[in-house]
């Protein structure tokens, strides 16, 4: 997404919804074409398809911030395609509750995926050329339908539809989920209750960043259902004061920082809460094990300094921006990071 | 544990070719007031200090490190030798974690004695902060007037438990003991001797103009910059923000009882000297309650498996221990074992600020400071 | 025992001199060695303690037993440490308490020796002791009691001045600095009454004089650890104690001698009670009450301290002067 549509004022969100609604009414049978063209994108089409079925009684799907008029060819495709899987999440959304409730749990099964991540950068940057052809349609379908989400009213419904295109881009595309997924073989069951929660985060980030800047969010069921994102570390340093300074957002407290080691990886977790808001996000931001650094928010919130030195002192990994970043616990001289899974002991005798 | 951290200047004056330096006072390891090997590398000027660097980790045991070859069971006795004032929340917070991640469900009586414990807990800590502050101000007397009321705290511990201060008491699932016959009713009877001797307090030490003197106005912050140090507890409270985790994301059975999270909103040692008394009476509140609605019996343990493994995922949880909030994190593989634990801990993240609060004050001022942050360095070292 | 210092100096009156002085070292020791019982039964019972019960039949051997050990400890002094002015420290504090009980008069016969100017060599040689305290700060070679040392100094000096000034009241009733004649002076009323002002104003100047709660700054131990002799021990630091206890000793009997009517009865029927009894029963008193303060208080803070000193004693001092001036004028007829 280009830089100056990163904020719209009310007014240019309601026009280009209205753009959007009806550039989607007079897409719509190019879009069918082209969907039904597109033999390789199974579930997209699929599910274009039931959109076309519905979509004249579903309710108008959020607008692509761009005017059709200033598109690219490439970009005016994409955005078909969006328009379609717009659609397709409204019309789901209004035609299946049973659809609803078995989405809520696939959704979140999706979302971590990497792949879900990927769709939803893609999906979100209308200007995305470069995203690979084949499974386009499919992850805008799943992009778009978690913009939708945002719209508070059919945010449940829109998570269901979200969740099966996700799911289905997923699949599809990668047929994969990440490895720390875990609500994956889960039973189906209802919405989490911060699922709301959760797609304001999104909206208010892709809004703001665009969506390459989340590389997934779900719902941490294991957590009393904290919602959790999960930044890639180039931007986080422009997020993380986003977070705190958003005025729907609000994170205004860091309850708590540290690191874990993955072994193929670095993580850092952070919790933050808002107290105006009295509401908790979790964010993890990964880096590599090798060369591990993340951007510090000691400057946003001042209470991550002895945090990001702990982590520092005990897993390694480096925070680029921090005044003063020594060990705290360990003395000085002490060798290694005995946080990591592959410490060894400096001195057997200590 | 760091030998130069900061640098002096030496002075020499062009009229009288006098040499000033500036002085650095190792205020630790062994002190009588950092209450713990806790040292505070203080540049003075005088007696006015111009800059603070909190020096620590002479306690660090690697609990998380050890965490991680340990069975969940198995950490429980660890996360008493943290916070070793208030293991009772410390054994709570993780239990709740683990039981968070799998589910469980904890039998009501085993829920009414962990909140039991808790609330006893809380007013034995709050008991020897409020002894031990008095010390460093510098009054004797009240230490051991305080000690002598938790000493039968601990004693109710011991019976229930066998433990005075580390007690090992909880277990995911339930509890490890039932009280003993006639506890609820011992229980009783400290909470209405609590709370006739409270007055008695305030009427030794809470108008003592010394006292007032020493402390009103000191160590001030606002709720914007307690928030931005991620102060908990106490410390966020006296600047007018009013946040229990008990209230406000309640846990166990607290959303059963009846108490008010009591605020204030000077920021001063004297804000929460009076804050940390009213929590006193506020713990007896909730204890009397809940004393009262004990089940007559039921099981003290729930359902749990032979072997304790929750789910692969991780899991963050907080609750409102003595000293503000303390969280558990775990990471877990699906494994007996935590890949990564983590505890988030008050002492720890309070202590943060107070290098800001000590730039510009005198020596004195230093201890009042410090005493009304209420570390126990067991928790800051982990 | 006046009348030796009349004599003309010789073998046997040296022998005398020194022979009182032994004894009143001795009767000083045992002052100190059961004060400091004294304070420790008393705090522990305001405590809810026992206090020492073990050494010997209640406890009362318990000061011989640290005193011994103190005495028998290994003499410690820091490397870099002043030497000679570490050995010296604890003379320069001591010796001053100890020189100005020479002046004291116990009863109307038990005096060592009666000076005209009484009370203000007692004054003069109380302000040598700060000289031993910041000797010691210093020649000890460390930074709390430096710090300690000069917190001292500072406080000493200060209230020095509100302590010289509150009993400028009593010298001008009473026409004279000798202390004898101040006690006689109070046959009929005790000086606590119309120097009542005054004797508020020296009880709290004493306290922080004798570095003691609520006043017990270069000391704080939750501070400064122990100020000034942090780095002494064994007999040295024995010797800081006896300094302080028995300054504490001369305090009291000036306290005694100044404002309540020293030898003298509550009531002249009472008179048939010997005046030594009635000397050590106001004595015990104010050893009581320093004791029960120190129960009872907490610390001040050093800028308080200072701003209590100039700003609040001094002008009360100032104003006890001139109203006892103007009440003694209006008496001898000037208006």
């Amino acid at each position: 997404m280009s830089e100056e549509k990163r904020r719209p004022t009310p007014e240019e969100k309601a026009q280009a919804a209205a753009e959007a609604r009806a550039k989607a009414e007079a897409l719509r049978k190019l879009r069918e074409q082209e969907a039904a063209g597109e033999a390789s994108q199974e579930a997209a089409s699929q599910m274009g398809e039931q959109g076309e079925n519905t979509a004249p009684e579903s309710p108008p799907a959020p607008a692509p911030a761009k005017p059709v008029s200033e598109m690219t060819p490439e970009e005016k495709a994409a955005a078909k395609k969006a328009a379609a899987a717009e659609a397709l999440a409204k019309a789901q959304a209004a035609k299946a509750a049973k659809d609803a409730a078995q989405g809520g749990d696939t959704g979140e099964a999706g979302a971590d995926a990497d792949a879900k991540a990927k769709a939803a950068a893609a999906a979100k940057a209308k200007a995305a050329a470069a995203a690979a052809a084949k499974a386009k349609a499919a992850r805008e379908a799943g992009g778009d339908s978690a913009d939708a989400g945002g719209e508070d009213a059919k945010a449940k419904a829109a998570a269901a539809a979200k969740a099966k295109a996700a799911a289905a881009a997923a699949a599809k595309a990668k047929g994969a989920t990440g490895a720390e997924d875990s609500g994956a073989d889960a039973a189906p069951k209802a919405p989490s209750k911060n699922q709301p929660y959760l797609d304001k985060y999104i909206s208010r980030l892709t809004e703001a960043f665009g969506a390459e800047v989340l590389e997934a969010s779900y719902i941490n069921e294991l957590a009393k259902e904290v919602p959790t994102l999960v930044i890639t570390n180039e931007r986080w340093h422009e997020v993380a004061p986003f977070l705190k300074e958003d005025e729907q957002l609000g994170f205004d407290y860091l309850s708590d920082l540290h690191g874990v080691d993955y072994e193929d990886r670095m993580e850092v977790y952070y919790h933050l809460y808002s107290y105006k808001n009295r509401q908790s996000v979790a964010v993890k931001v990964k880096t590599s094990r090798e060369q591990s650094s993340v951007p510090s928010v000691m400057n946003v919130w001042q209470g991550a300094n002895w945090n990001e030195r702990e982590t520092f002192d005990l897993l390694g990994i480096h925070f680029p921006g921090h005044r003063d970043l020594r060990r705290i616990l360990l003395p000085d001289d002490w060798v290694g990071y005995p946080l990591r899974k592959d410490y060894v002991q400096y001195d057997e005798e200590v | 544990m760091n030998q130069n951290i900061l640098t002096t200047q030496v002075e020499t004056s062009p009229d009288t070719g006098i040499r000033t330096e500036e002085m650095l006072l190792n205020v630790g390891p062994q002190h009588p007031s950092t209450h713990g090997v806790f040292r505070l590398v203080v540049k003075i000027d005088g007696e006015t200090i111009r800059e603070a660097i909190p020096v620590m980790g002479y306690l660090h045991r690697g609990t998380e490190k050890l965490a991680e070859n340990l069975n969940y069971t198995q950490i429980i006795p660890y996360t008493d030798r943290m916070d070793y004032v208030s293991a009772m929340t410390n054994n709570y917070v993780l239990c709740h974690a683990v039981e968070t991640m799998m589910g469980l469900e904890i039998p009501e009586r085993a829920q009414f004695l962990r909140l039991i414990a808790m609330e006893l807990n809380r007013v034995a800590s709050h008991l020897v902060w409020w002894g031990t502050y008095l010390l460093d101000i510098g009054a004797m007397g009240p230490f051991l007037y305080a000690f002598r009321d938790r000493e039968m705290i601990l004693d109710l511990f011991n019976e229930l438990c066998g433990a005075r201060m580390t007690f090992n008491y909880m277990r995911v699932g339930g509890v490890k003991w039932d009280a003993p016959p006639g506890w609820i009713e011992k229980a009783k009877d400290f909470v209405q001797y609590m709370k006739k001797e409270l007055p008695s307090y305030h009427q030794l030490v809470t108008g003592n103009e010394i006292f007032i003197s020493r402390i009103k106005g000191i160590g001030k912050f606002d709720s914007k910059t307690a928030l931005d140090y991620s102060l908990s507890g106490v410390m966020l409270r006296s600047t007018g923000i009013k946040w229990d985790i008990r209230k406000d994301e309640p846990y166990c059975i607290y959303d059963r009882f009846e108490f008010d999270v009591p605020t204030a909103t000077e920021g001063d040692c004297m804000a929460r000297y009076h804050l940390r008394m009213a929590e006193i009476e506020q713990s007896l509140r909730i204890l009397e309650q809940a004393l009262d609605q004990f089940p007559a019996e039921g099981e003290i343990i729930g359902k749990v498996p032979r072997v304790i493994r929750p789910p692969a995922g991780e899991t963050y949880v907080r609750i409102e221990s003595p000293r503000g909030e303390i969280g558990c994190y775990i990471a877990s593989q699906g494994k007996d074992k935590p890949w990564r634990l983590k505890f988030r801990r008050p002492s720890f993240t309070n202590l943060q600020i107070l290098p800001k609060l000590l730039e510009g004050e005198n020596l004195a001022n230093m201890i009042a400071i410090l005493g009304s942050i209420d570390i126990v360095l067991g928790e800051v070292d982990c | 025992m006046s009348t030796l210092l009349q004599q003309a100096p010789s073998l046997g009156n040296t022998i005398w001199f020194i022979l009182a002085a032994v004894v009143l070292l001795a009767v000083l020791l045992g002052f100190v060695t059961y004060a400091i019982y004294f304070e420790r039964k008393v705090i522990g019972w305001m405590q809810l303690r026992i206090g020492p019960n073990r050494v010997g039949p209640l406890g009362l051997l318990q000061t011989v037993a640290d005193v011994t050990k103190l005495l028998l400890k290994e003499d410690t002094r820091p490397l870099h440490a002043d030497k000679a002015l570490f050995t010296l420290a604890p003379i320069l504090a001591y010796a001053p308490a100890f020189a100005v009980l020479a002046v004291m008069p116990f009863t109307e016969s038990i005096q060592f020796a009666d000076l005209g100017i009484g009370l203000l060599y007692y004054i003069a040689l109380s302000g040598i002791t700060v000289l031993g305290v910041i000797t010691a700060g210093w020649a000890s070679n460390n930074k709390y009691s430096l710090i300690g040392g000069l917190r001292s100094a500072a406080q000493m000096i200060s209230y020095e001045v509100p302590l010289v000034m509150s009993v400028v009241g009593i010298v001008l009733m009473t026409g004279s600095m000798n202390l004898r004649e101040i006690v006689e002076a109070q046959r009929d009323v005790w000086n606590i009454v119309p120097q009542f002002i005054g004797f508020v104003v020296f009880i709290v100047a004493a306290q922080a004089e004798l570095n003691r709660t609520p006043f017990d700054l270069p000391e704080a131990e939750s501070e400064l650890v122990a100020g000034y002799h942090v780095e002494y021990s064994g007999f040295r630091f024995a010797m800081f104690m006896l300094a302080e206890y028995v300054y504490m000793f001369g305090m009291g009997t000036l306290i005694t001698i100044l404002f309540l009517g020293g030898w003298l009865p509550i009531h002249p029927a009472l008179s048939f009670i010997p005046g030594i009894i009635w000397f050590v029963l106001k004595f015990s008193l104010y050893v009581f009450f320093q004791f029960w303060l120190r129960a009872t208080m907490p610390r001040m803070r050093v800028d308080q301290l200072m701003s209590f000193a100039w700003k609040v004693l001094l002008p009360v001092a100032l104003f006890n002067i001139l109203l006892t001036a103007v009440v003694i004028s209006y008496q001898n007829g000037m208006f």
